[in-house]
């Protein structure tokens, strides 16, 4: 009996993770995707261990200086380093796009698969809700909501976290359909179980690498919405470096100065593209086709 | 000499395996498709038959490529034709019919539009000229009133009806050759029949070279003048219909024979060890040397060639044929008998159980009126004994799975009660049954892909009725997940599998020690056979039975495959439109099929005999509502009195035998009328 087994030994948590990000690297898109986010999640990390110049040290005698040797992108209009601001600049916006990306995940994510198991009354009323919100101008509903409550990390990550979260309750709940009407959810429920076994034992497993991908994408565009913000004023205040900030501040400059808005432009969408490319590649190697996966 | 259509030389198909293998499907496959002639093409699952099929039309899925060898149409290698040149072959010189004729038709088209699609693509006929062929090619598949047809949608069309419709597409372009991937697999007993009786007909009067693929030698027998069988890419056996049905001279198609359950034997098949190996892990010897009780130990280093037998004018793969001719016909073996362990302790009474799917409209709601005066199943009364194996039998539509479903507690009853053990009454509301009464009852689905979490190992699959009723952990329970798992013939080995990496077989046991593990009275088994191969399902129902011996668990067992049902159960209920027709101890029912419905439906059965016509008593129209009043099988009963059947609901009668028939005509007079048939 043992001969008719497909030759496949039995994986653990660690061997899964590690043939998943082998498949991932094993496309060009996917490798260039990681290296690119490795790369930014580093210096933000270590940057401050290696910044040349001080961030915040003004003098006007610097002001709009072209790259050179001493300052490798220029100086902006206070004459602080570009190179520095540069690398400093996704600290902030990476650290509360993660955060906010995770609070998306996790709200998401529940309440989409409880929507999708539950159905009828409560999944009707839920899924109007969100679609109410989601004809809302996110921009406009942040701005209201970072000038009634501040513009503090606090109040920045939970909102960017529910904003976000909208498409993925959509993506959960339409996951959960697919799974919800195979046997073996049937065979659960007529054992007995509690809706809380179902969804934790039953749908979880099914449902978790959609919802994980569709996190992923959202953190690109969360990312894109926080410089947003901080390039209108309502995101991280002056002097702490930040690439919306920065472009905000270089854009009249752009004609004379192009180097004091180009580096944070690259810096910003190449982070982006590094999301984006990651994502895409990490949901190939789960085996999930975006382009039917994801109805928002 | 006959006329070539298509001629097979040497062809190999395959792919290329991660590790750079490159690994064949079909292994140097050899044919001759005839002017004229069906063949048909059996195999199980994964023996290449369907790769076969798509290569007679030039078409490799992707990811497989040719090895080596040509498809020859007309002395052209249609697998390397460009697809311009495929155009004018496909649907005009070729055609195929697939199958799931809903799937293949579009939705949102009419019928006739479609087919008018085929005639343009296909033909030069101009408008006017078009419409009239519509009509005559509906009709030709004998579809009532073509016109009325030709206006519908798809979805308006039962499933017979629109596997019609796609053979009158595929008859739109007069083609040569027409080939036919499992047409009939989806279709009622009764409709299949029809079809294949269509397909036979069409075949004479076009005189069109047919293919059939399948995988149910009965529907094989019906259809085909010539056979070929399949196993593991390869042809093991090629020759006439008769030949090779009645006489096998290979191994493989001996057990296979053996381990069909037939309509004219009781007690179950012999069932065939092991499973067809995966493409690429045969390197040298015979593909079925591991399952072949024939086996010599040159079969282990040599691998056959295909030798032609003159004296039956088959060509065979195997170096014992001759041996295997010796051992005779396959009907005067005996099944195994079952071992009946029935108490006469009742442990399920299901009384006068109705089920209804209508929903309260809003305004019902508001008014607080509930009127469903037609209940899909109604009037459901039976008791079954402890250790007794029930049926419930009948086409789709019949209510059978719902009945079980409501046992099970998953759909709410509309009225009756059900009763377990005598006195517990079973609550119609999930939630409200108490955990005893929930591990009662265990259910085990059709298909094991679906019913068994792919994410979770066999070891959390089984674990869970005994974490759930029994509330072990740690060594404890590892040890009972074994014992269970031993007891389906699984080992400790499977426990770190996931389901993907298992057999239809095994997984099926899985979902079997799964349901034991709970340690249920009554296990509700849901079609589980018809998911699996031949030759797996003979292996399953002698582990069911087996099992059963030892626990002395009632089961009830929906199946719409009738020889099946003759196999394992003790007592037979036919259900139509969700009413009873007739409930009898099967030996009985079997016997003297005596309320109308059950003698249309087993005069459908297909044996795997060519000389065993199926009989085709009704129509095969397809109802989509009970009956408001009388007699629920009104409409198609072949026997039917006049008005009394459509006004009053039939009495019970029962015989000398216990058979229990909802009958107007006297149970002794319908004996006498079948028997005159």
């Amino acid at each position: 009996m043992n001969s008719t087994i497909k030759e496949e030994k039995p994986k653990n948590t660690i061997s899964k993770v590690l043939e998943v990000i082998l498949t991932m690297v094993s496309r060009p898109s996917g490798l260039i995707g990681l290296i690119i986010l490795i790369f930014h999640v580093t210096l933000a990390i270590t940057s401050p261990l290696y910044v040349p110049h001080d961030y915040k040290a003004i003098d006007p005698s610097l002001m709009l200086q072209p790259p050179s040797s001493e300052y490798w992108f220029g100086t902006d209009s206070l004459g602080r380093d570009v190179f520095t601001r540069t690398i400093l600049g996704g600290r902030t916006a990476l650290t509360v796009t993660f955060f906010g990306s995770l609070i998306a995940l996790l709200w998401g994510g529940a309440v989409g698969i409880f929507c999708g198991l539950v159905g009828g009354k409560i999944d009707d009323v839920v899924m109007r809700i969100i679609d109410a919100f989601l004809s809302i101008p996110w921009i406009l509903a942040m701005l209201l909501i970072v000038s009634l409550l501040g513009t503090s990390i606090i109040v920045l990550i939970p909102a960017l976290g529910f904003f976000y979260g909208k498409g993925i309750v959509r993506v959960a709940r339409a996951a959960t359909h697919d799974v919800i009407a195979k046997d073996f959810i049937v065979s659960a429920r007529a054992r007995g179980h509690s809706n809380f076994s179902i969804i934790w034992n039953e749908i979880l497993p099914n449902v978790r690498d959609a919802i994980m991908v569709e996190g992923a994408m959202r953190w690109s565009w969360m990312l894109l919405g926080f410089s947003s913000l901080s390039f209108l004023g309502f995101g991280v205040s002056p002097p702490t470096p930040d690439w919306g900030l920065m472009i905000s501040n270089a854009r009249g400059l752009m004609s004379f100065a192009y180097w004091s808005v180009l580096a944070p432009i690259f810096g910003l969408s190449s982070l982006i593209i590094g999301i984006n490319l990651t994502a895409d590649a990490f949901a190939k190697a789960l085996g999930i086709d975006r382009s039917t996966k994801a109805p928002v | 000499m006959q006329q070539v259509v298509q001629e097979i030389k040497n062809l190999s198909i395959g792919f290329t395996s991660k590790k750079g293998q490159q690994i064949s499907i079909l292994k140097n496959i050899n044919t001759k498709i005839k002017k004229g002639e069906t063949v048909g093409i059996v195999g199980e699952s994964g023996s290449g038959k369907s790769t076969l099929a798509l290569a007679m039309m030039g078409y490799v899925k992707h990811g497989l490529y040719t090895i080596s060898g040509e498809c020859l149409y007309q002395s052209n290698n249609i697998l390397k034709m460009k697809n311009r040149e495929l155009e004018g072959i496909r649907g005009r010189k070729i055609a195929m019919i697939p199958q799931n004729a809903g799937q293949s038709l579009t939705p949102n088209l009419k019928i006739g539009y479609q087919i008018d699609e085929a005639l343009k693509l296909h033909t030069n006929l101009k408008k006017e000229n078009r419409d009239n062929k519509i009509s005559e090619l509906l009709n030709k598949v004998r579809l009532p009133s073509p016109e009325a047809i030709a206006k519908r949608y798809p979805h308006e069309l039962s499933g017979g009806q629109q596997q019609r419709v796609a053979v009158a597409m595929a008859l739109a372009g007069n083609p040569d050759l027409l080939l036919l991937d499992e047409p009939t697999t989806g279709l009622d007993v009764t409709t299949q029949a029809h079809v294949l009786e269509l397909l036979n007909f069409i075949a004479k009067d076009t005189g069109t070279s047919m293919v059939y693929v399948s995988h149910d030698l009965g529907a094989i027998a019906q259809v085909s003048d010539r056979v070929i069988v399949m196993y593991s890419g390869e042809i093991v056996l090629d020759g006439p219909v008769r030949n090779i049905l009645k006489n096998p001279i290979h191994p493989y198609t001996y057990g296979l024979l053996k381990s069909i359950p037939k309509l004219t034997l009781s007690g179950l098949p012999d069932s065939m060890s092991g499973s067809q190996p995966q493409p690429g892990t045969i390197k040298q010897g015979c593909s079925f040397y591991v399952r072949c009780q024939f086996a010599e130990d040159k079969c282990k280093i040599n691998s056959p060639e295909l030798e032609f037998v003159n004296e039956f004018n088959t060509s065979v793969r195997c170096f014992n044929h001759k041996k295997l001719h010796k051992q005779k016909s396959i009907d005067t073996s005996s099944s195994k008998q079952l071992i009946k362990k029935i108490q006469k302790n009742e442990i399920l009474d299901i009384s006068s159980v109705s089920i209804s799917y209508a929903k309260q409209k809003f305004l019902e709601q508001l008014l607080n009126k509930i009127d469903d005066s037609n209940p899909t199943v109604k009037d459901i009364n039976i008791n079954i004994d402890k250790g007794e194996t029930l049926a419930l039998v009948g086409e789709s539509g019949s209510g059978k799975s719902t009945i079980l479903k409501s046992i099970a507690g998953l759909i709410k009853t509309k009225d009756g009660t059900i009763k377990f053990d005598k006195k517990k009454i079973l609550s119609n509301d999930l939630k409200k049954r108490d955990a005893n009464n929930l591990r009662a009852i265990q259910l085990i689905f059709q298909n094991p892909d679906e019913s068994l979490n792919p994410n979770h190992t066999v070891e959390e699959i089984v674990s869970q009725p005994l974490k759930l009723y029994f509330g072990l952990t740690g060594e404890e329970l590892k040890q009972k997940i074994i014992e269970v798992l031993e007891k389906v013939r699984l080992g400790e080995f499977y426990l770190t599998r996931y389901p993907r990496q298992l057999s239809g077989g095994e997984k099926q046991r899985v979902a079997v020690a799964r349901a034991f593990a709970a340690k249920p009275d009554i296990i509700l088994c849901d079609e589980v056979t018809s998911a699996l191969d031949v030759s797996v399902q003979a292996a399953v129902l002698n582990l069911l039975q087996e099992l059963k011996e030892d626990f002395g668990t009632t089961y009830i067992f929906v199946s719409h495959d009738l020889a099946v049902v003759r196999a394992i159960s003790d007592r037979v209920a036919v259900l139509y439109q969700g009413r009873l027709c007739e409930i009898g101890p099967s030996d009985s029912v079997y016997k003297f099929p005596s309320h109308p419905y059950t003698e249309v439906l087993l005069g459908a059965v297909l044996e795997p005999d060519p000389d065993v016509k199926p009989k085709l008593v009704a129509e095969d129209i397809v109802e989509e509502k009970p009956p408001e009043k009388g007699c629920s099988f009104q409409g198609r009963c072949p026997r039917i009195l006049g008005e009394i059947c459509k006004t009053n609901v039939p009495p019970w009668q029962i015989d000398e035998n216990g058979n229990a028939i909802r009958c107007h005509i006297k149970i002794n007079d319908l004996k006498k009328q079948q028997k005159l048939n």
